[in-house]
């Protein structure tokens, strides 16, 4: 039997008999009041044992495995994987390839982003936003897939260099498509920027501090938005990253609002990136050939869209990594949530947890508990309630927000 | 900060360690004994400070080394405490998660997957095997695979 | 043909379980939702509760801590139902053939429970929204009144 905690508050039912009631969900939240006061996590769901099968692949195999981590993150773990392999062998891929690594990543990063302001806006009830925004991924996957043949999970690097090239005769339609990304993508981030009530929203809520982001070791966003400027791509640089001309992006308040602005405007700072990397593409071979990785170990990174991707390989001399050690950004991300949640209204949990920007499916598994480990409001209701926020402040500001025909996309 | 700032902190807890290792300027190894790994740790998280980024546990066969990653931004350094458990029958070190609580869930992770006892973590429960996986079987153990 | 089958076939409510995937095919089913595909133009539409549904989409390879809670949503959903695996984790556990917390496919996890399940397979590594598409609607029309 659902209990409520207080029943003359509206809080949407969700039957008579919660089918997963039962069940121990990813996140666990505990309340006092409509305040968040505890959380406790359990994430054995998607444990696939991914560094042990590592170690039944051979070298070259491996990249395939790790493009499946995660889904939106299916470039940098095989590049971050391949970077300490590289380590260890003592080789540089060729400068072709080096291009080509960072005009595959970026092109990641901006669909990346995009799919996160789509399901930051679902989660505030901006479902205008949600549908725009995975429109204009589109296109992206689109030119990946003419690239890679794929539009997620690549399996474009490989140790020595990339597996497939870009040919110079499409370099000039990618630049075209890329101008009308840019369009539509500007169109919307700031359409997105200067709305009242995503400012009303956003700021404030879900603070990280300063000192919470070092204490719990957060990347990417997560730290950019709380006033920690660090960016793999700009302190370690890889690929050719080191060549082009770009900036970190990073604001200080800490809120979701500054995570929302740091990945938006990354997105404009990927397209500069991947202009000046197929201008410059240099001409030459785009792999060397490698036969044997020596004993020895090896840290590489890559600047995954949710921050630090972090592997360590140790080799013996064979066919296969004796150790490989995998470390997504979200691990350390999606702890600094207890830090950003405890204090915060219940109707802000999910996008307090957005804004660390976690696998979508983790968020799926967020409900509240009580002290008998009964589930009081599962991620429905809590969508629910985050929802109705948003309508209270539309009303207390007597503003309607974004409306489709004031975007004139086409 | 700056590469030879770095290193001169380094050298400051030279006294703890076996041994330093330079595989080049932006990755560097201090090898050390378990019983000293927590205070090399701190040292590194708090007073020079390095950002921590994760743990490495290895069955390594002639012991269990935890490999602590840490890192220096403004360098692109990667410092890593390597420490060796020689105690191959009940595995234990104590935990680093009290003054860095980023490594509360990697400890977790060790511990199940290697069985590594970790002395005075915070929360020790099952963090990434079901529910019902045995109790005893660690599945990155050498043993286990053979 | 039933009242019930000619629903589901005509306008299938799908739910969406995750039994630990990557989530390449979960974005890839919203992606669905999205206007370059919007299949709720075919009356197939993503319910909140396995007790809505008709079909479940299941994506993933069925992981250890993950088999209880998909066969306890199997239960929930009223029959007759269909369930799809959809991504090659799910038909066949893809590349963590070897993974020591992999308790699936999907197929035989669910035919523990019910040896009469009707599943379906979408491969793909994630399969394309086209091609999840196609394999729902083919599998629905395959489907006996």
């Amino acid at each position: 039997m659902k209990t409520t905690k207080e029943m003359h508050k509206p809080i949407l039912a969700v039957g008579p008999f919660h089918p997963l009631q039962e069940e121990m969900e990813f996140y666990q939240l505990t309340l006092d009041g409509e305040t968040v006061t505890d959380i406790d996590v359990r994430i054995s769901y998607n444990h696939r044992g991914i560094e042990g099968v590592s170690e039944t692949l051979q070298f070259d195999q491996v990249p395939f495995l790790v493009s499946r981590v995660c889904g939106i993150c299916s470039a940098s773990h095989p590049l971050a994987y391949i970077n300490a392999v590289e380590e260890i062998a003592g080789i540089t891929a060729p400068e072709r390839a080096q291009y080509v690594r960072v005009i595959i990543n970026e092109l990641e990063r901006i669909h990346s982003h995009l799919l996160w302001v789509g399901l930051g806006g679902h989660f505030i009830g901006y479902d205008t936003v949600f549908m725009w925004a995975w429109k204009y991924r589109e296109p992206v996957l689109d030119i990946l897939e003419e690239i890679t043949g794929n539009r997620n999970n690549y399996g474009n690097v490989k140790v020595g260099g990339c597996r497939e090239d870009i040919p110079d005769e499409q370099i000039h339609k990618i630049l075209k498509d890329l101008d009308d990304i840019e369009k539509n993508t500007d169109l919307l981030i700031k359409a997105v920027l200067d709305d009242p009530i995503i400012h009303a929203r956003l700021k404030g809520v879900g603070i990280l501090t300063k000192k919470d982001a070092i204490d719990y070791a957060v990347t990417g966003p997560t730290a950019r938005g709380s006033d920690i400027a660090i960016d793999v791509r700009a302190d370690d640089p890889y690929a050719a990253y080191g060549d082009l001309d770009w900036n970190v992006i990073s604001q200080p308040e800490g809120d979701v609002f500054a995570k929302a602005v740091v990945r938006l405007l990354e997105v404009q700072e990927a397209i500069k990136i991947i202009r000046q990397a197929l201008k410059k593409l240099p001409k030459g071979p785009v792999a060397i050939e490698v036969k044997e990785i020596p004993a020895g170990e090896g840290c590489g990174r890559a600047e995954a869209p949710r921050g630090e991707t972090f592997h360590y390989v140790r080799s013996d001399g064979g066919n296969r990594p004796v150790r490989h050690k995998i470390r997504a950004p979200s691990f350390v991300n999606v702890p600094s949530f207890k830090a950003s949640c405890i204090g915060e209204d219940i109707a802000d949990v999910t996008i307090t947890l957005a804004a660390v920007d976690p696998c979508y499916s983790c968020t799926e598994r967020l409900a509240v508990v009580d002290s008998h480990s009964h589930i009081t409001h599962t991620y429905e209701d809590l969508m629910q309630l985050s929802r109705r926020k948003t309508e209270r402040i539309k009303k207390e500001l007597g503003y309607t927000g974004l409306k489709m025909e004031d975007l004139h996309i086409g | 900060m700056k590469q030879q700032e770095l290193e001169n902190k380094l050298e400051q807890i030279k006294d703890k360690l076996i041994g330093i290792e330079k595989k080049s300027d932006t990755r560097i190894y201090l090898d050390c004994e378990s019983e000293n790994a927590p205070d090399v740790c701190r040292y590194l998280f708090e007073d020079v400070p390095l950002r921590f980024v994760i743990v490495t546990g290895i069955d390594a066969e002639h012991a269990f080394e935890m490999l602590y990653h840490f890192s220096n931004d403004e360098t692109g350094t990667v410092v890593t405490v390597k420490a060796f458990i020689r105690e191959r029958e009940n595995p234990s070190i104590e935990s680093v998660a009290p003054f860095i609580p980023g490594a509360e869930w990697i400890e977790r992770e060790v511990h199940d997957i290697l069985g590594i006892d970790i002395k005075n973590h915070p929360n020790l429960k099952r963090l990434i095997l079901a529910d019902d996986w045995p109790e005893g079987v660690y599945p990155l153990r050498k043993e286990v695979k053979q | 043909m039933s009242w019930k089958m000619w629903s589901l076939k005509k306008s299938p409510w799908v739910f969406h379980v995750n039994s630990g995937a990557c989530n390449n095919c979960d974005i890839e089913i919203v992606n669905c939702l999205t206007p370059k595909y919007d299949i709720e133009r075919f009356g197939i539409k993503l319910v909140g509760s396995p007790r809505h549904a008709d079909a479940l989409l299941v994506t993933g390879v069925v992981t250890k801590q993950a088999k209880p809670r998909l066969l306890e949503v199997y239960r929930q959903t009223p029959k007759p139902c269909v369930v799809f695996a959809i991504g090659a984790c799910a038909c066949d556990t893809g590349i963590f053939r070897n993974g020591y917390h992999v308790a699936g496919p999907v197929d035989k996890v669910i035919k523990e429970e019910d040896p009469n399940a009707i599943v379906v397979f979408v491969p793909g590594c994630p399969p394309k929204p086209e091609a999840m598409i196609s394999g729902v609607v083919k599998a629905l029309a395959a489907l006996p009144a």
